[in-house]
């Protein structure tokens, strides 16, 4: 089996490593936050994120480098970073162990961050199930701050920098960058029209950048070995460095694993995460989170980068990949998801809120073989009804799920409603199953 | 009142935003931590801190699916169900919750110990089935442990096998 060089998850694999500001000095750590401090400008903190092609961990992959760059220079106000901690994806945990196992690591990134635009001030939204994490994150910072790291003219620089945590309080929708930014404000989460963005109207409507925990996590290390470096593991030129991906369902060791983008399925779920964990063959995987299409085994020696999974007709997403057996009902697989969209939209747009709840309640008379031979249609035209005609992009994610089961397993849609249509007595009004 | 109670709290969050109203779910978050759920007078009080109308505080409130609006029992459990710890089990955690409880979902046990909740992703899909009963996670459940999860934090109020420091796989010690 390969092995492979890990950049994010190296310290906390060493035996004794606890997290602690001493034990990520001894490592190396904060080194980068000196250099930056004391032989860099900002521009050229940019130019080495955007030399190494650091693309952005929390979903959507934009370049991390170009991001930073699209906050105005001559700005009056504030500037904010604002780190997602928010990780509510269902499939990913992996910002989760990074918080926990290794704090300093990502606070490094975010005061290097904040330096590199310009901004004073930033904000930690974790996700409010997270208080081990914030406790986690809390004791960091006061290690950080007693140390000279962070607070007012840190490390002799005059520079001054905070970093505060913020919990959230349930809600998947606040990962949404906008969202994020309404709910920082005091507001119900819901996403924000784009334009603008939030690298000119963000946080209180000041310039800002939101990047994913994972992301964060890198800066030091591009810092320390430069932008080619970088550039140079993974699947280059798009997909650099590696990834923590998070294995879940039906495997022998799920977990997260740190790889270079660009190992294949196969190797993941097999050499890494130990195969199926009974002897049923793999049936279906989801490559990148809940919002990624599914995969089937043909799909098996596709590339984990960004390009080559969207070529298959998904998502690298999140990085969350999870397996299914053989015996696993997709309908049943894609109702299960659907539940969790319909839950969690967060209501703003009609398509979004109605289709979802529609949608729901489709599937479920279809699973429990009360469908009616049209409703094949109605979810292929509700599908077909909502992506693209929503505020966010949490409508074209809704319904990937049964699009993609739709595609490849039709048939067990097909199956179940003619079971219902052979059970059901005739001419006799089909109840509705509401939620 | 969260005022007098949590001062230092109170001041220590509002310093840290320069718009009052940013204080808003951290206010709740404290005032939730205090009763377990948040109450019409913390929504009043915290309104009158943040110079917020009370409906404004209320719009916000049901928006967040934590925040309880009415008193729960002593221990929420939340049982996540979405598709990644259902497909290792996690409608068995219920069942065997409801068994050893005789409470459904939603409900509360007579001596107000325990509130069963059924619950979206929680970020440990890896882990599952799993449940999280009020700051701790437990993970990795069987029969077994959840039975020890209750006997324990009946008990004890507390339980061992919660979850710390999150990381999995463990490394292999050499
Ligand atoms: C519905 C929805 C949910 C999201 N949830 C998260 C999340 O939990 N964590 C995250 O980092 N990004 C999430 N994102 C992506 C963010 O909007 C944003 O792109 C990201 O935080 C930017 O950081 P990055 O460039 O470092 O990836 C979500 C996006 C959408 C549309
Ligand atoms: S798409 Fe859904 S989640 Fe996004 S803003 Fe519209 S209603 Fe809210
Ligand atoms: S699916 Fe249960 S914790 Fe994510």
């Amino acid at each position: 089996m390969a092995t492979y060089e890990k950049i994010l998850l190296k310290n906390m694999e060493q035996p004794g490593y606890t997290g602690s500001l001493s034990d990520y000095e001894g490592t190396g750590g904060y080194r980068a936050l000196r250099t930056v401090l004391k032989d860099m400008q900002p521009d050229q903190v940019i130019e080495v994120v955007k030399k190494s092609g650091l693309r952005g961990r929390g979903g959507a992959g934009f370049p991390t480098g170009v991001k930073w760059g699209f906050i105005p220079k001559g700005h009056p106000g504030p500037k904010y970073l604002c780190c997602n901690a928010d990780e509510s994806e269902p499939g990913t945990f992996k910002d989760r162990q990074l918080m926990e196992r290794d704090p300093h690591q990502m606070l490094e990134g975010m005061a290097i961050t904040c330096f590199a635009i310009g901004a004073q001030t930033a904000y930690i939204y974790i996700r409010g199930e997270f208080r081990l994490g914030a406790k986690i994150l809390e004791q960091a910072l006061r290690e950080a701050y007693a140390a000279g790291y962070l607070g007012d003219n840190i490390l002799g620089s005059g520079l001054t920098i905070n970093i505060y945590v913020h919990l959230g309080a349930g809600a998947y929708i606040c990962g949404e960058e906008t969202a994020l930014l309404e709910s920082l404000e005091g507001k119900r989460g819901m996403p924000r029209f784009k334009p603008p963005f939030p690298a000119t109207h963000g946080l209180y409507q000041n310039p800002t950048v939101v990047n994913n925990v994972e992301t964060m996590a890198n800066i030091p290390h591009i810092i320390n070995r430069g932008g080619e470096w970088f550039a140079s593991i993974g699947s280059p030129p798009k997909s650099c460095g590696t990834r923590v991906f998070c294995l879940s369902g039906h495997v022998k060791r799920p977990g997260n694993y740190e790889a270079p983008m660009g190992i294949t399925f196969r190797e993941l779920i097999y050499d890494l995460g130990g195969g199926m964990r009974s002897d049923k063959p793999l049936k279906a995987f989801i490559p990148g989170g809940a919002s990624a299409p599914f995969l089937t085994p043909d799909h098996l020696d596709v590339k984990m980068d960004f390009e080559s999974v969207a070529l298959a007709g998904s998502m690298l997403g999140s990085g969350g990949v999870t397996v299914m057996e053989e015996g696993t009902n997709m309908v049943w697989a894609a109702l299960r998801l659907m539940e969790f969209f319909y839950h969690e939209s967060c209501g703003k747009c009609t398509p979004c809120r109605e289709g979802t709840s529609w949608l729901v309640q489709t599937l479920q008379r279809i699973w429990n073989k009360r469908g009616r031979p049209e409703d094949i249609g109605v979810l292929d035209e509700l599908c077909g009804n909502i992506p693209g005609r929503t505020v966010c992009a949490f409508g074209d994610a809704a319904v990937s799920p049964i699009v993609s089961t739709l595609h490849h397993w039709r048939g067990e849609y097909e199956a179940l409603i003619r079971e219902a249509q052979e059970t059901m007595p005739r001419n006799k009004e089909i109840p509705v199953f509401t939620h | 009142m969260l005022l007098e109670r949590f001062k230092k709290e109170v001041d220590d969050i509002l310093s840290r935003y320069p718009v009052k109203r940013s204080a808003l779910l951290p206010l709740l978050n404290l005032a939730q931590r205090e009763k377990g759920f948040v109450s019409e007078s913390a929504m009043q009080e915290i309104a009158n801190i943040l110079n917020l109308t009370p409906a404004q505080v209320f719009e916000t409130v049901t928006f967040y699916t934590m925040f309880n609006l009415k008193p729960i029992g002593k221990f929420h459990l939340q049982v996540c169900k979405s598709l990644m710890c259902a497909l290792v089990g996690s409608d068995d955690v219920v069942v065997w919750i409801q068994k050893k409880l005789g409470i459904a979902q939603g409900q509360t046990t007579a001596d107000n110990l325990f509130t069963l909740s059924v619950v979206e992703c929680l970020g440990s899909c890896g882990t599952g089935p799993m449940m999280q009963v009020n700051d701790d996670y437990y993970e990795q459940l069987s029969e077994e442990k959840v039975g020890r999860v209750l006997d324990d934090l009946k008990r004890d109020g507390t339980c061992s096998l919660k979850t710390g420091p999150f990381m999995y796989p463990q490394p292999l010690v050499k």
